[in-house]
């Protein structure tokens, strides 16, 4: 049964009418967003550097699979147009290594982001939705996890898991059970506020059960939310692995990421200056443009806070 | 009161859950002297003093039961080596707290200021610089901006002078002697990049919230008739808006302070202070597990305070908020 109440709050629904471009006058809310979004002259920048640096990587990892850790013979090589980024000490052309550490961390960040998103958003929405004793109980576990700095907890954990066998895939694991607590946060508090709205009273009276109200009218009216801490989670993900590589935690050689190329650059920073400089600015580079995104998409989604924005 | 009374119990069992967690953790994670028993001279006998003075022949909660029961009366034990927790503990803290507290207060300083100038001239070009350069450091990991400080503004700027201007190891030079203010030179010149580090990693989340906070205030409807009514620009700012765009600025000020303690650990790796930072992470290197759960219970007693204090402003500086 559906009826004006849900098309009116199922936000989801309108995708595929605009992606069929049957939106015609009328723009739905997916593509006013994306007309904001676009407009955004730091995300469109953040975007295009984003997916550079991605295509770049993919590129040279299908055009040279194993040049992250060649030999070349060439050591400690300024940038030049044979080795873009230079060479290392022991020879290993900078470039490729940089865009496999991109690779990698981009892989543990994505696994981070959506096991935040799907830990974060089931507990939120749980505390949020039933309260009472199931809210106090989640929630002092979320405070738990908040009340050790994350930092302290993954120097101890990623201590024991450097060198095994599937290290990124466990960090990653890691990163995820640390990280999902800030969009549980947010979720239980929209839950909080939407679940005494009119619209849900309306479709319980229609008959709709919590898992229905839930999943078809609650959460679609949180993706803004969602979205925009997924992909500030991915920034916060690259930023935690890249910190624990250069404490030497976590991922060891021959494993590569751009935390531990900046590491080993620190050596020679003074006289091989593109060492440290390369990995930092392409670490630096892709964090930054994922928080443009994030930006773009924050102000994009939720127009109502974007006054106090741009 | 009650409501102080109230929190300080559930976060006190908390932070005894989260110190049986941390336990089993370090506890599960390897054999401390694994080390000790690949050297074939050791003699066994050695060995098993050691396993009894680390109390590893006991039983996992004996152990924890161990450490508990002397914690709560201050003692945080031994390390591996046999020295006392506690004295290291305080030493190593006095150091890492001496460059995270004049952090803070720069950083808040600095991150208010340029929120409120921001804010104030929002969509022209200083807002936008602004926002850029917050952008900036919130994204550059603080170990870069530390490395970049150390190799390519310190290093040069002493090479040109050709001598040492900005300390860029150590949080003292190793000789300094005399009384306190006699070594306080010392101890600003070796502070200087480590607490501009700390200040770059942590100002710019602060200074965006304050930025957008403010902004909200704006369209308010009591600063509407501050300025209606004609009071200069500067009172309404002032007494206006201000006063109550700092009150979430401050709860999120003071919710950070765990991340500021993080930073710390960086930053004096990078400087390579003897903090509680590279302390920590020592003992951890170590599987040394009161060094561990001495560092963790710090923290966790700065963050859980911090949030109490949070949490007491914002109902003494808003009085619509009721304490619940």
């Amino acid at each position: 049964m559906k009826t004006n109440v849900t098309a009116e709050t199922d936000v989801k629904e309108d995708t595929d009418l605009d992606s069929s471009g049957m939106s015609g006058e009328s723009r739905s809310q997916w593509a006013l967003a994306r007309r904001r979004f676009f407009h955004d002259r730091l995300a469109i920048f953040g975007l295009i550097i984003f997916s550079l640096i991605i295509i770049g990587s993919i590129a040279e990892i299908v055009l040279n699979p194993s040049g992250y850790q060649d030999l070349t013979g060439d050591y400690n090589q300024a940038p030049s147009w044979h080795h873009l980024f230079g060479t290392t000490t022991i020879g290993i052309d900078l470039f490729s290594a940089c865009m496999k550490g991109v690779l990698q961390d981009l892989q543990i960040a994505l696994i981070v982001s959506v096991m935040s998103v799907v830990l974060g958003t089931t507990v939120g929405a749980l505390a949020g939705y039933y309260g009472g004793k199931l809210d106090t109980f989640l929630m002092r576990l979320v405070d738990l996890i908040l009340v050790v700095p994350g930092l302290a907890i993954l120097i101890v954990l990623s201590n024991q898991i450097s060198g095994k066998g599937n290290a990124s895939l466990y960090l990653a694991f890691l990163l995820g059970a640390l990280s999902w607590t800030y969009i549980a946060r947010l979720v239980r508090a929209e839950f909080l506020s939407l679940r005494e709205r009119t619209f849900v009273e309306a479709a319980r009276a229609l008959g709709a059960d919590n898992r229905r109200i839930i999943f078809r009218h609650l959460i679609p009216n949180c993706i803004g939310t969602i979205t925009v801490n997924a992909t500030l989670t991915i920034a916060g993900a690259i930023l935690l692995e890249s910190t624990l590589s250069f404490l030497g935690l976590g991922l060891v050689p021959p494993e590569v990421s751009l935390g531990m190329l900046v590491q080993q650059g620190e050596e020679a920073a003074t006289t091989q200056w593109w060492q440290f400089a390369f990995p930092a600015s392409i670490l630096l580079l892709i964090i930054l443009s994922v928080f443009f995104i994030g930006d773009g998409l924050q102000s994009a989604l939720d127009p109502r806070k974007n006054r106090a924005r741009s | 009161m009650r409501f102080v009374i109230r929190r300080l119990t559930i976060s006190v069992f908390i932070l005894f859950l989260a110190s049986i967690f941390v336990f089993l953790l370090v506890a599960f994670s390897g054999d401390p002297l694994a080390q000790l028993k690949l050297d074939p001279r050791t003699p066994l006998a050695t060995l098993q003093y050691r396993r009894h003075l680390l109390h590893l022949d006991l039983p996992l909660w004996e152990r924890y039961f161990y450490w508990f029961s002397h914690a709560i009366r201050g003692d945080l034990g031994n390390t591996i080596a046999g020295l006392p927790v506690s004295p290291q503990l305080v030493s190593h803290m006095v150091i890492t707290l001496r460059m995270v507290l004049v952090a803070l207060v720069f950083s808040v300083i600095i991150a208010i200021g340029t929120g409120v100038i921001s804010a104030l001239y929002r969509g022209k070009f200083i807002d936008r610089t602004i926002t850029f350069t917050n952008f900036f450091f919130l994204a550059t990991p603080v170990f870069v901006t530390g490395l970049f400080l150390k190799f390519f503004v310190a290093l040069p700027i002493n090479q040109h002078a050709g001598k040492i201007l900005i300390y860029t190891d150590g949080d003292q030079s190793p000789l300094a002697d005399g009384s306190f203010f006699h070594r306080l030179p010392d101890y600003i010149g070796h502070m200087i990049l480590p607490t501009i580090t700390l200040i770059l990693a942590t100002y710019a989340t602060w200074s965006i919230y304050q930025r957008s906070t403010l902004l909200e205030t704006m369209d308010l409807d009591h600063v509407l008739l501050a300025r209606s009514k004609g009071l200069s620009r500067r009172r309404v700012l002032l007494r206006h808006m201000l006063r109550n765009a700092l009150i979430p600025v401050t709860t999120v000020i003071a919710l950070d302070f765990a991340a500021l303690l993080g930073g710390a650990v960086i930053t004096e790796t990078v400087y390579s202070w003897n903090g509680m930072g590279s302390w920590f992470l020592e003992g951890v290197g170590n599987l040394d597990v009161n060094i561990t759960m001495a560092y963790l219970l710090v923290t966790a007693v700065f963050v859980i305070v911090f949030n109490l204090l949070a949490d007491i402003a914002y109902a003494a500086l808003d009085p619509r908020i009721r304490l619940s």
